[in-house]
């Protein structure tokens, strides 16, 4: 067995507001110990602009700038702006937003801070809806998912948005994609983006137990899953062109990932089919763009 | 220096003045050649100013709020769409207390497309916690900026400058340029209370509960309520050392006048030239130049206006369902006093209709010949 080489530091205190078994939680403790003390972190509206408390209290030790819901890419280029004037270039700002906040109302102020190259490390923390208004459809919701406004009976109907491939076609120096159950994989990579300059986008997938309706203690099993049934692959892209791949072992069906989430409980064998072939095209599509 | 210049290159050489550290901005018509000028002097080196070519007025905003937050001094302009679009930012800035100055060129709110001068835009901002300041011509559109930033700093509220469109921004006029270093004695560097620091794990406007939420708002009334004062300081100072002052009105005319005309911005200055000429004829006019919006000088108007009978004022905006927004402000701030003088409503010049002497003296004759106003809104130079 290999030895995990993970910093000690920890930057997320206790007493902070993430429900039990929360992805995002995880992926901001071990976020944080990559990046380090030196970070300003810009937190459009998301599950996060409850988690680290209510005032006067934060749970983060690191200086926070909350933001409005459409502006972490606005915000974050005057905070480096300021930063960068002041002749504090040391200092590191990052954006944490949510799937909403990037994929959806952000991504007009992500795609001109991303244009224009922007001097700052944006995550997007992926949990595949809208979470802090109540698990509603975003343009990150798979296939066929169920969420509060796409009900059972009416499931989503669209695929995920490819997220990845546009931050890739703005031409950005690094776009990687991580998740909680690989942390060195994770830490490796917000490490390699901090040593970059301009816009890095960092593609996290975190598990939501009760947007997924997942129990808590699925969290990491199912973050595992996400990538080996290549449902959320590992990956990087540096200068929207190189593409490498990190695991490329015998997926697992993609049932296996479904059959633990309550949102996918009312699948018909016929839908998961269709996911199947959904992830199989998109797999031998990003191994196409590996290649070339 | 005096130099023949646009209300928009005045804009320009205030943000020069002022050493704005950041500047971030959107094109809208009449704004343009603000941030054209701007990035002007920028390009050829005479400005160590980031400007922020964002993709939207909100993301301007948005981005001087992350600046500001970071401890810079910041400035951005737009008009009409582009500060609607701005709305929900404007809020933020004067929530987070950020000292950001923002020129507003007033321009008509579409359907219909127009690019023409009116108030409606700047004005239906009046609830977001913006100290609002109205110019009458171009040489005070360049001082009101050196004075907005002092304003602001000291009150930790920011504060919209706003121009006519076309009348200001795009007519040249005299105006005298102060010398950097005259500017620079005025309005010392930028330096924040709370600057954002590595190091120094502080959250800024981070989620407040009902148990504490309240007392915010409540230290931003009361910031608001020193700005008459501070903003007299400034201004007496800014004389002191210029020659040249605003106040928060401007009472010109008859000294016991009958009746009373406020207006506010370029019609100011048509106002001044018809009341010369009915004063000259015998009639007991004045009339009342209102600078500042917000906080609306209530104590200010109120002493030039309680001995009067009529006050009519001339408002190029409109609230529809209520009228014209300068009236009901006064309205308003008239109804606990003791004297209360009939207030006339008129609306007038909408979408940038020119608002001539001879509407002027209309609104003044029918306030004079009525002993009370026959309408809530008083319709000038409607085409019926
Ligand atoms: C302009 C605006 N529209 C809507 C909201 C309400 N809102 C706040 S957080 C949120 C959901 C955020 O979803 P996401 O970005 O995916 O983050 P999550 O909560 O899932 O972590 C919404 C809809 C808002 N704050 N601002
Ligand atoms: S709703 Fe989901 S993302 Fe939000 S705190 Fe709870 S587990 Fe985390
Ligand atoms: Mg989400």
């Amino acid at each position: 067995m290999r030895k995990t080489e993970i910093p000690v530091s920890e930057n997320l205190g206790r007493g902070h507001l993430a429900c039990a078994g929360c992805g995002a939680a995880v992926g901001m403790r071990l976020t944080l110990k990559a990046l380090g003390e030196k970070t300003v972190m810009v937190f459009p509206a998301s599950c996060w602009s409850i988690i680290p408390g209510f005032w006067p209290y934060s749970s983060l030790r690191i200086p926070v700038v909350h933001a409005g819901f459409v502006t972490g890419g606005s915000t974050a280029s005057g905070v480096r702006a300021a930063l960068d004037i002041r002749g504090d270039h040391e200092a590191l700002v990052a954006v944490w937003a949510g799937d909403g906040g990037t994929f959806d109302i952000g991504i007009q102020a992500l795609s001109g801070a991303a244009e224009r190259n922007e001097d700052f490390i944006y995550i997007c923390n992926d949990n595949e809806g809208y979470m802090n208004t109540g698990t509603q459809r975003s343009s990150a919701t798979p296939l066929f998912a169920w969420t509060t406004t796409t009900p059972v009976t009416r499931p989503n109907e669209n695929p995920k948005k490819d997220m990845m491939a546009i931050m890739a076609d703005h031409h950005i120096p690094y776009a990687a994609t991580a998740t909680i159950a690989y942390p060195e994989d994770l830490l490796r990579k917000m490490e390699k983006a901090k040593r970059i300059r301009g816009t890095r986008f960092i593609h996290l997938l975190s598990p939501c137990p009760p947007g997924w309706r997942i129990p808590s203690e699925r969290t990491i099993q199912v973050s595992r899953l996400a990538v080996r049934c290549r449902v959320f692959p590992l990956y990087e892209i540096e200068n929207g062109i190189s593409y490498t791949i990190q695991e490329q072992s015998r997926a697992v069906p993609v049932k296996e990932y479904l059959k633990l989430q309550g949102r996918f409980s009312h699948l018909t064998d016929q839908e998961i089919d269709r996911i199947q072939e959904r992830v199989d095209d998109e797999w031998q599509h990003l191994l196409r763009k590996a290649r070339c | 220096m005096r130099r023949v210049i646009t209300g928009n290159q005045a804009v320009a050489y205030g943000v020069i003045l002022s050493r704005v550290d950041v500047i971030s901005a959107y094109p809208i018509t009449p704004q343009t050649t603000i941030v054209e000028e701007l990035s002007e002097l920028i390009g050829s080196g005479r400005l160590n100013t980031r400007f922020l070519k964002v993709e939207s007025e909100h993301s301007a905003m948005a981005a001087l709020i992350g600046a500001s937050t970071g401890g810079v001094r910041c400035f951005t302009a737009t008009s009409s769409q582009g500060l609607a679009y701005m709305h929900e930012m404007l809020h933020w800035a004067s929530g987070a207390r950020l000292p950001i100055v923002l020129v507003n060129v007033n321009r008509a709110l579409a359907p219909p497309w127009n690019i023409w001068s009116d108030q409606s835009d700047s004005l239906s901002q009046r609830d977001t916690g913006w100290i609002q300041l109205y110019c009458e011509n171009n040489q005070e559109v360049l001082d009101t900026i050196l004075q907005a930033y002092r304003i602001a700093e000291a009150v930790r509220l920011p504060v919209m400058v706003v121009l006519d469109a076309y009348v200001l921004s795009h007519t040249s006029e005299p105006v005298e340029i102060p010398t950097m270093e005259e500017a620079d004695s005025f309005l010392p560097p930028y330096r924040p209370e709370h600057p954002l620091h590595t190091g120094q794990p502080e959250a800024f406007s981070m989620i407040a509960t009902p148990e504490h939420f309240m007392e915010f708002r409540y230290k931003m009334q009361k910031a608001m309520e020193q700005v008459p004062a501070i903003a007299k300081t400034v201004d007496e100072e800014f004389r002191s050392r210029f020659g040249r002052g605003y106040g928060s009105i401007e009472r010109y005319g008859e000294g016991e006048a009958e009746v009373l005309l406020i207006t506010s911005g370029t019609v100011t200055s048509t106002s001044r030239i018809v009341i010369q000429r009915l004063m000259e004829r015998g009639v007991s006019v004045a009339g009342i130049k209102v600078k500042r919006f917000r906080p609306f000088p209530s104590e200010e108007i109120y002493e030039e206006i309680r001995g009067a009978k009529k006050v009519a004022v001339i408002d190029r905006n409109l609230s529809a369902g209520v009228g014209g927004i300068f009236a009901q402000e006064l309205r308003a701030s008239l109804y606990s006093k003791e004297e209360r003088p009939q207030v006339f409503g008129f609306v007038s010049g909408l979408g940038g209709r020119d608002i001539t002497p001879e509407l002027i003296e209309e609104a003044i004759r029918c306030t004079i010949e009525h002993h009370r106003p026959e309408e809530e809104i008083l319709w000038l130079g409607l085409k019926r």
